[in-house]
């Protein structure tokens, strides 16, 4: 079963899904494959032609899942490159501040409509109803997507 | 279904008073006839009631026929505010800003056109790039972006793009001042400098389009538009400003979430209607960047003409001018922009929030193209590729709602569901043996824009002019569409 799934009541001119991951790490790279599923329906045609680091600081962990969606986002129009999260770790650092730290490794190619089967451009990660939460059993997270 | 308490004003107006929810300043005023409204989602009605909660609201918040959800304000909701004691609101304005709409004539008749129709859609498919990742044809650095950012249309002209009749034909002449690309951050200007010229996917299209005579609704205005012969053809496309405009969104609006509250005792009662006072350091900082995102979005529409332009000269092989592809008016969509209004007996300038509204000046106002000042500002409504557009006129009645209309047919299917209902390649073969010639980058996108997941474009158009929001002049159906 996908650690996502698409809520069709949420909203009607964009896209909305809930995902879920027994750890931070899991629920991350969840939200991610159900956005790049909005861009691509065969995320499996990605080849690992390129890769690239992702290191974020943010003051709360919902913030971070934010930001996280929108760099991968800014990857997809800056340099036409859809990727898919290898690797990634996430802290919740209690000190003098509290932040939460994250370093993944992305890797995929330069979008290609010969070979990729595109689907709706996604603009923005909204706050509209954006949610991270902590349960009994991980983590799960409410995102509307502006497509 | 409208809430308990929404009251009817008249058969297109409805109210919903501040004593609906704590904080509201301003009621809610929703125009649509009662089977509009019972099709409006209810987080309809939760954001336009948001809305009114804004500090500096002034007169009411509003949505249009087209109303549906979107995040912040509604789709179709509109704001007036005070310049002094009002906000300024990226939620009000939407991340594809001045996503926008142009009209563009031909003195070509379909019947002249018909037999180039599949040539002419897939030369424009081949030269106006659409879907995820398109980039377009021009290569700029990011210096002369920023700078085109500064400049909107007036830097097509410069460069042979434009011509000044396109600029005079454009709200705001396609150059909207007070636009500084220093408010501007890098990575926005890195998600757009290779975007200009493309149409982006979603709801945005280009569209071959037929004014037959049974559709002309209102002979002299057509005409004063420069429609005025029998199946004359014409062009409408819709799209905005790309990733540069939705960075901009994005970036002003976690930096407004950082200071609304902390620094200006205001409370964040959803945090897509982040917002900071209009005259504010970070207002104003958002209110330049957004206006350079404005611009980029009517160059984009402008390189896109261009191409269109040439397609046309190539196809017909005939210089543009000789088959009259003149542009008729270009009006922007989502935008927040300092207007003169006549409001409690005084003229005053407001900043006007649209999201998915349109302005719709009236005859005599200035803003109105010189050619058109009696005829009243053009407004360009679009359709669903199965169902066709419009172009309505702006009226004096409509000042009560600072001159704002609707803007689409407004959807009323969510897009996986109606993915799950069409398919995008039985559709495509519909509209082929419709007589509607269609070329699109993906089917899955293609599926969820079937007519049948919008509104009836009739109704809308029907409630915008019975509420004396505009006048509707011509119908516009569909004969070739790109798709992004």
């Amino acid at each position: 079963m996908m650690p996502y799934r698409y809520l069709d009541d949420l909203t009607v001119a964009d896209v909305a899904f809930e995902a879920r991951g027994s750890s931070l790490e899991e629920l991350f790279t969840a939200a991610w494959e159900a956005t790049l599923q909005v861009m691509i329906e065969n995320p499996n045609s990605l080849g690992k032609v390129e890769s690239r680091n992702i290191a974020l600081v943010e003051p709360s962990l919902d913030l971070l899942l934010h930001n996280f969606l929108q760099e991968l986002i800014y990857y997809k129009d800056a340099e036409g490159l859809l990727l898919r999260i290898e690797d990634c770790r996430i802290q919740w650092v209690e000190g003098r501040s509290k932040f939460a730290r994250l370093d993944a490794r992305a890797r995929g190619q330069m979008i290609d409509p010969k070979v990729h089967r595109l689907g709706t451009d996604v603009k923005a990660v909204t706050f509209y109803r954006f949610d991270l939460a902590r349960e009994n059993r991980g983590w799960t997270a409410t995102v509307v997507l502006d497509v | 279904m409208a809430p308990a308490g929404c009251i009817q004003i008249n058969e297109n107006l409805w109210e919903i008073p501040p004593s609906y929810k704590q904080g509201m300043q301003v009621p809610v005023r929703i125009y649509a006839s009662k089977p509009l409204l019972d099709s409006m989602d209810p987080a309809v009605f939760e954001q336009s009631t948001n809305v009114a909660t804004l500090p500096g609201i002034v007169g009411y918040s509003y949505c249009m026929p087209d109303g549906h959800s979107g995040y912040g304000f509604p789709i179709g909701g509109a704001a007036a505010f005070d310049i002094e004691k009002g906000v300024i609101s990226p939620g009000g304005i939407g991340f594809d800003i001045n996503c926008g709409m142009r009209l563009v004539a031909t003195s070509l008749t379909w019947e002249e056109v018909q037999p180039q129709l599949q040539r002419l859609v897939d030369r424009l498919f081949d030269r106006i790039p659409a879907g995820v990742g398109g980039k377009g044809f021009l290569s700029l650095s990011r210096s002369e972006f920023r700078t085109l950012s500064e400049k909107g249309m007036k830097w097509c002209l410069k460069k042979g793009y434009a011509l000044q009749e396109d600029l005079d034909r454009t709200e705001e002449n396609g150059s909207i001042k007070e636009a500084d690309a220093s408010k501007v951050s890098e990575k926005a200007v890195e998600r757009g400098y290779k975007q200009i010229g493309t149409l982006g996917s979603g709801n945005h299209y280009l569209e071959i389009q037929v004014a037959k005579p049974e559709n002309i609704l209102d002979e002299k205005l057509a005409a004063a538009y420069g429609i005025d012969q029998p199946n004359q053809v014409v062009l409408m496309f819709h799209c905005g400003s790309r990733g540069f405009g939705h960075q901009i969104a994005t970036d002003y609006l976690q930096g407004f979430l950082r200071v609304m509250q902390s620094k200006y005792g205001m409370p964040v009662r959803d945090r897509e209607l982040a917002c900071a006072p209009f005259g504010s350091e970070e207002g104003q900082d958002y209110f330049k960047a957004m206006n350079c995102a404005i611009n980029m979005s009517f160059v984009n529409r402008q390189v896109i003409l261009h191409r269109i332009r040439e397609v046309f000269s190539e196809v017909f092989g005939k210089d543009p001018m000789d088959l009259g592809l003149h542009q008729i008016y270009d009006v922007t969509h989502n935008t927040a922009k300092v207007e003169s209004h006549t409001y409690e007996g005084k003229q005053q300038n407001l900043l006007i929030h649209r999201k998915g509204a349109t302005r719709a000046f009236a005859p005599g106002m200035k803003g109105v193209p010189k050619e058109y000042r009696e005829a009243g500002q053009p407004v360009i409504i679009g359709g669903s590729m199965e169902t066709g557009s419009y172009l309505l006129a702006g009226v004096q009645s409509g000042q009560q709602s600072f001159f704002t209309t609707a803007h689409g047919s407004g959807r009323t299917m969510g897009r996986r569901q109606a993915k799950k209902q069409f398919r995008g390649q039985d559709l495509e073969k519909r509209l082929r043996d419709r007589g509607i010639y269609v070329r699109s980058v993906s089917y899955a996108g293609l599926a969820e824009e079937a007519g049948a997941a919008y509104k009836d474009i009739d109704e809308v158009v029907r409630s915008t002019a019975a509420a004396g929001l505009s006048r509707p002049v011509v119908k516009l159906v569909p004969v070739g569409n790109v798709k992004g």
